[in-house]
C-alpha cells in the first residue's frame, strides 16, 4: 500500500494526512533539527538538512565511502515512483534514516531510506488555475526543529509535523489569482523561514519574505522592485514598477558569521520588450545581500541591467573563502544564466571578476564595475534577433557544486544554444500572462550540455565533460573524489572530480530535472536523484 | 427649402457617419491583419515561408487547407499543434491566435501556383527506377532509413520536395527543435559512421543517443546499439545525407512527376 495513492473518484477532505507504517523507532530516535545543527551541517554529513546541504551552497559532501576506486560497483538500492504524473524537481532532505521529498502538485512524502517505503504522506487537492509559466513543480522543503516547511504551488506556506506530516499551520504568501506562485524550497535561518516567490511572466511585484517558524507570522518582506521612497526607486519608467517582476524562485544561501542572506532575483516584467519599462529595472536579475533578521538590504549587484532575454540571476550564490591575488577573501560566486561567471566580495558586494563561461553574443564584455557592455544586435526585435545564449540560459536553477579541497566550481552549462528573441506589445491584466514577446529556436540546431569544472576564483576552465541533450541537472561533489549529475536524457552518472573522466553511469529512463544529494542510510552512503516521476537511490553492494 | 436643407444635412451627416464607420472598420481590419502578419512572421514563417509558400512546413497560401477546412479548425491547430509532426502548440492568447489564423486565410487569397507533373508517372518512378522504397516508407511499406512519406504532401511544400530531390543535403529532415527537445527519441536522420574496438565499421542514421550510448539504423534497415566506450571512432556527419541527388538521374520532367506524386500523398485513409 502506498499512503500517497489518491483516488480522484472518491470525495476528498480538503486537507488530510495519513500515517500507515510503524515508524516510531526511526523517526522518534532522531533529535530535532536546531538552527545550530543546520549551521554546522558539515559536521554531520550523514544527513542532508538544508536545500544545498550547507548554508554556503556548496552541495559538497565529506562522505567518501563511495569513491573513485569503487564507484563502478554502484547499484540501485530502490526506486520510489510518484503516483502523480509529471516531472519531479525536488531536492530531498534526509534526517536520520528518513528522506523527505515533495511531489507535484502538493504532496510531501517521508521515505524510509533503507527500504524506499513511504512512511507518511501529506497531500491536499491541487489548486486549480494557478497561472504559472512552467507547471506545478516544487524543489523541496526546509526543516527547523520538529517541523517541515513546504510552499504550495498556489503560494501558501505550510508547517508540517516532522514525525507525522500533519498540518500545523498555513499562511498565504500571496494571492495566486494575481499571478503569484511558489516552486522554491524555503530556507530556515535562525527562527525564521525565508520564502521566495515565482511569477515573473505574470507581472507580479517580486519580494522575499521571512516568517516566524513557530507561528507563521510574517516577520518582514523585502520588495525586489522598490517602491516610492527607496533609493533605487525610479529605475522602472513611470508606473511600470508596479508590475515589475523580479521573482525570487531559487533558494539562496546564508553566511552565519556575517549574518548575511544571499538571494538571486529573476527577470523584470514584462519579458522581452524593455520599451515598456525603460531603465535598469532594479533589483531584477540581481544578487541581493540582506539582513536575515530585518530584511534590510546590505548590498546588491545587477548582472543584467534592463534584461530583455529572461536571464534571471536566480542561480545558487555559492559562498567561498579563497585567496584572490594572494589575499584571503570572503567571496560569493555565481555562474549566471547570462553566460558570465561572477566573483564578488560577499562582505561589500564589490565586483572582483566576471568572465564568460560559454560563448555568448550579447555583451562585448564587462566594464571595470562589472556592468555588461552591450554588443550590437543583442536586443529582441519584432522579427526576432538571434542571440546566444537562448532562453534557458548558459545555466539555470539547478545547483552547481564547489569542492573547497581542490578549489573547483562545477556547473552544468549549455553551449551552441541560441534563440531568436522577438518582442511584441502586451497589456497587463492581473493573473494573465504578461510576456511582451518570446523566443523561437534555431531550426536544426542541437544544443548540448557540458559539465564544466572552473577555477573558483578565476573562472578558468579546468576540464569539461560533454553530454547530449539539454542541461537540467544539479551537481553534488564528494570527498570520494567524485561528482554526480545527470540531465534530460535520463543518464545519471559519476565523474572523476579532478579529471572529469566518466567512472559510472545508470540510465534512469526519465528526464533528470533535479539536484542530487548524498547521505548515510544505516551507516551506508547513498546517492539520490529525482528522475522522471521517481526518486532513484544508489549504494554500493 | 429649409426642410430640404435639413434633410440634406441629415443625409450628409448620416453619410459622413457611415464613412467614418467604414474607415475605422477598414483601419481596424488592416491593423488586425498587420498584427497577424507580424505574429506570423515571428512564429510561423521559419517553417511555412514568409508568404506562406511553404518550406519545412506545408504551403499555407492555398484557398483551402487540407487539415483546416474551417477557421475554428485552423485556430485549433495553431493552438494545439499537430501531434507527431513538427507543428508545435502555441502559447499565444486566443486573440493573437485568431489574428494569425486571419493572416493565414489572407495568404490563401493569393493566386495558387499550379504544380506541373504527372502523378502516376511519378508513382512509377518512386516504386521503380528511383529506388525510393529502399529508404522510405509509404503506408508502412519500404525501409525506414529516411522519413516516412505517407502524408508528405501535407507536411512539405512542392518547392521543398523539389529541393530535397535535387539537393538532399540542403536541409536534413529532423524533429529536434526547442519545442520538442524533451523527446528522448529523436528522428533527425543524422548520418553516423563508427568503428568498434574489434575493428568493425558501421554506417547509418542515428536512431537515438545519450551521453554513454548510441543506436543507429544501417542502410539494410538493421538497428545496432553501442556503448560509446566500445567504439574507437564515432563521426556525426552533420549536414550530410545518405540520399543521392536525382539531378542527373532524372530529367526535369521526371522530377516534376515525382514532385507531383509526393505532393499527392496526404495520408492513409482510415477505413470506416
Amino acid at each position: 500500500m502506498n499512503p500517497c495513492t489518491f483516488s480522484r473518484s472518491l470525495p476528498v477532505p480538503l486537507l488530510f494526512a495519513i500515517s500507515v507504517a510503524a515508524v516510531g523507532d526511526i523517526l522518534a530516535s532522531e533529535p530535532e533539527v536546531s538552527y545550530e545543527r543546520i549551521r554546522s551541517s558539515n559536521t554531520e554529513p550523514g544527513n542532508w538538512l538544508t536545500y544545498s546541504g550547507q548554508y554556503n551552497g556548496h552541495r559538497h559532501s565529506s562522505l567518501s565511502q563511495i569513491n573513485t576506486g569503487n564507484v563502478f560497483q554502484l547499484k540501485p538500492a530502490w526506486v520510489y515512483q510518484s503516483r502523480e504524473a509529471g516531472k519531479i524537481e525536488t531536492s530531498p532532505l534526509v534526517i536520520g534514516d528518513v528522506m523527505y521529498i515533495t511531489e507535484k502538485p502538493h504532496i510531501v512524502t517521508a521515505l524510509d531510506t533503507r527500504t524506499g517505503r513511504p512512511l507518511w504522506c501529506y497531500r491536499r487537492p491541487p489548486a486549480e488555475g494557478v497561472p504559472a509559466c512552467c507547471g506545478p513543480v516544487n524543489r523541496g522543503l526546509a526543516v527547523l526543529e520538529d517541523a517541515l516547511y513546504h510552499l504550495t504551488f498556489d503560494a501558501k506556506l505550510l508547517a508540517l509535523d516532522l514525525q507525522s506530516g500533519r498540518l500545523r499551520w498555513e499562511v498565504s504568501v500571496a494571492d495566486y489569482r494575481d499571478g503569484y506562485s511558489c516552486t522554491v524550497a524555503p530556507l530556515a535561518v535562525k527562527d525564521k523561514i525565508i520564502v521566495g516567490i515565482s511569477g515573473g511572466e505574470f507581472g507580479i511585484r517580486g519580494f522575499l519574505d521571512a516568517y516566524d517558524a513557530r507561528t507563521g507570522e510574517r516577520a518582514w518582506r523585502f520588495y525586489t522592485v522598490p517602491g516610492p521612497g527607496d533609493p533605487a526607486f525610479g529605475t522602472y519608467e513611470g508606473d511600470s514598477w508596479m508590475t515589475g517582476g523580479a521573482p525570487t524562485w531559487v533558494t539562496g544561501t546564508f553566511d552565519p558569521e556575517l549574518n548575511m542572506l544571499y538571494w538571486g532575483t529573476g527577470n523584470p516584467s514584462p519579458d522581452y520588450n524593455g520599451d515598456l519599462r525603460k531603465g535598469d529595472n532594479l533589483y531584477s536579475c540581481s544578487l541581493l545581500a540582506l539582513d536575515p533578521d530585518t530584511g534590510k538590504l546590505r548590498w546588491h549587484f545587477q548582472h543584467t541591467p534592463h534584461d530583455t532575454r529572461d536571464w534571471a540571476s536566480c542561480q545558487v550564490p555559492v559562498l567561498v573563502d579563497a585567496q584572490v591575488d594572494g589575499v584571503p577573501r570572503k567571496l560569493v560566486v555565481q555562474a549566471n544564466r547570462n553566460g558570465f561567471y561572477y566573483v564578488h566580495d560577499r562582505v561589500t558586494g564589490a565586483f572582483v571578476r566576471g568572465v564568460p563561461f560559454i560563448p555568448q553574443t550579447w555583451a562585448k564584455g564587462l566594464d571595470a564595475a562589472g556592468r555588461p557592455i552591450p554588443a550590437p544586435h543583442s536586443e529582441p526585435t519584432p522579427e526576432g534577433n538571434l542571440i546566444y545564449p537562448g532562453l534557458s540560459g548558459a545555466t539555470n536553477w539547478f545547483s552547481p557544486s564547489y569542492d573547497a579541497a581542490n578549489g573547483l566550481f562545477y556547473v552544468q552549462a549549455q553551449e551552441e544554444y541560441g534563440m531568436y528573441y522577438y518582442k511584441m506589445e502586451a497589456a497587463y491584466s492581473p493573473g494573465r500572462n504578461f510576456e511582451a514577446g518570446g523566443t523561437r529556436p534555431v531550426a536544426g540546431e542541437e544544443p548540448f550540455t557540458i559539465v564544466k569544472a572552473l577555477d573558483v576564483t578565476t573562472g578558468t576552465l579546468r576540464w569539461q565533460f560533454r553530454m547530449e541533450g539539454e542541461a537540467r541537472g544539479g551537481i553534488v561533489s564528494t570527498a570520494g573524489g567524485l561528482l554526480f549529475t545527470g540531465n534530460a536524457e535520463g543518464a545519471f552518472f559519476a565523474l572523476d572530480a579532478v579529471t572529469g573522466k566518466p567512472l559510472w553511469h545508470f540510465q534512469t529512463g526519465g528526464q533528470i530535472w533535479a539536484n542530487p544529494i548524498t547521505y548515510l542510510s544505516g551507516g551506508k552512503q547513498q546517492v539520490a536523484i529525482a528522475a522522471g516521476q521517481g526518486i532513484f537511490v544508489f549504494e554500493l553492494p | 427649402m429649409l426642410i430640404v436643407l435639413l434633410q440634406s444635412g441629415v443625409a450628409v451627416c448620416h453619410g459622413k457617419s457611415s464613412d467614418e464607420r467604414e474607415q475605422s472598420g477598414a483601419a481596424a481590419l488592416s491593423a488586425s491583419l498587420q498584427e497577424g502578419q507580424t505574429l506570423y512572421l515571428a512564429h510561423c514563417s521559419a517553417c511555412h515561408g514568409p508568404g506562406g509558400e511553404g518550406g519545412k512546413g506545408p504551403t499555407l497560401a492555398l484557398p483551402s487547407l487540407p487539415r483546416a477546412g474551417t477557421d475554428e479548425q485552423l485556430r485549433r491547430i495553431i493552438r494545439g499543434g499537430i501531434s507527431g509532426s513538427g507543428m508545435p502548440r502555441s502559447e499565444l492568447s486566443s486573440e493573437k491566435i485568431a489574428r494569425v489564423a486571419d493572416w493565414v486565410r489572407h495568404l490563401g487569397t493569393r493566386p495558387v501556383e499550379k504544380i506541373p507533373g504527372d502523378i502516376s508517372s511519378g508513382r512509377k518512378l518512386y516504386q521503380g527506377r528511383g529506388g525510393c522504397v529502399q529508404c522510405h516508407t509509404i503506408d508502412g511499406i519500404g525501409k525506414a532509413i529516411g522519413p516516412d512519406l505517407t502524408d508528405i504532401g501535407l507536411r512539405r511544400s512542392p518547392d521543398y520536395l523539389r529541393m530535397a530531390l535535387l539537393e538532399p543535403e540542403a536541409d536534413i529532415p529532423q524533429t529536434y527543435s526547442g519545442y520538442n527537445r524533451y523527446l528522448s527519441l529523436r528522428e533527425n536522420f543524422l548520418q553516423v559512421r563508427l568503428v568498434t574496438q574489434d575493428g568493425r565499421s558501421f554506417f547509418g542514421v542515428r536512431v537515438n543517443e545519450d551521453t554513454f550510448s548510441i543506436q543507429i539504423r544501417d542502410l539494410e534497415n538493421q538497428i545496432h546499439s553501442f556503448y560509446k566506450a566500445e567504439l574507437t571512432e564515432l563521426h556525426k556527419d552533420r549536414g550530410k545525407s545518405p540520399m543521392p541527388s536525382y539531378r542527373d538521374a532524372f530529367t526535369a520532367n521526371e522530377i516534376d512527376d515525382l514532385v507531383a506524386f509526393l505532393h499527392s500523398l496526404i495520408g492513409r485513409r482510415t477505413s470506416r
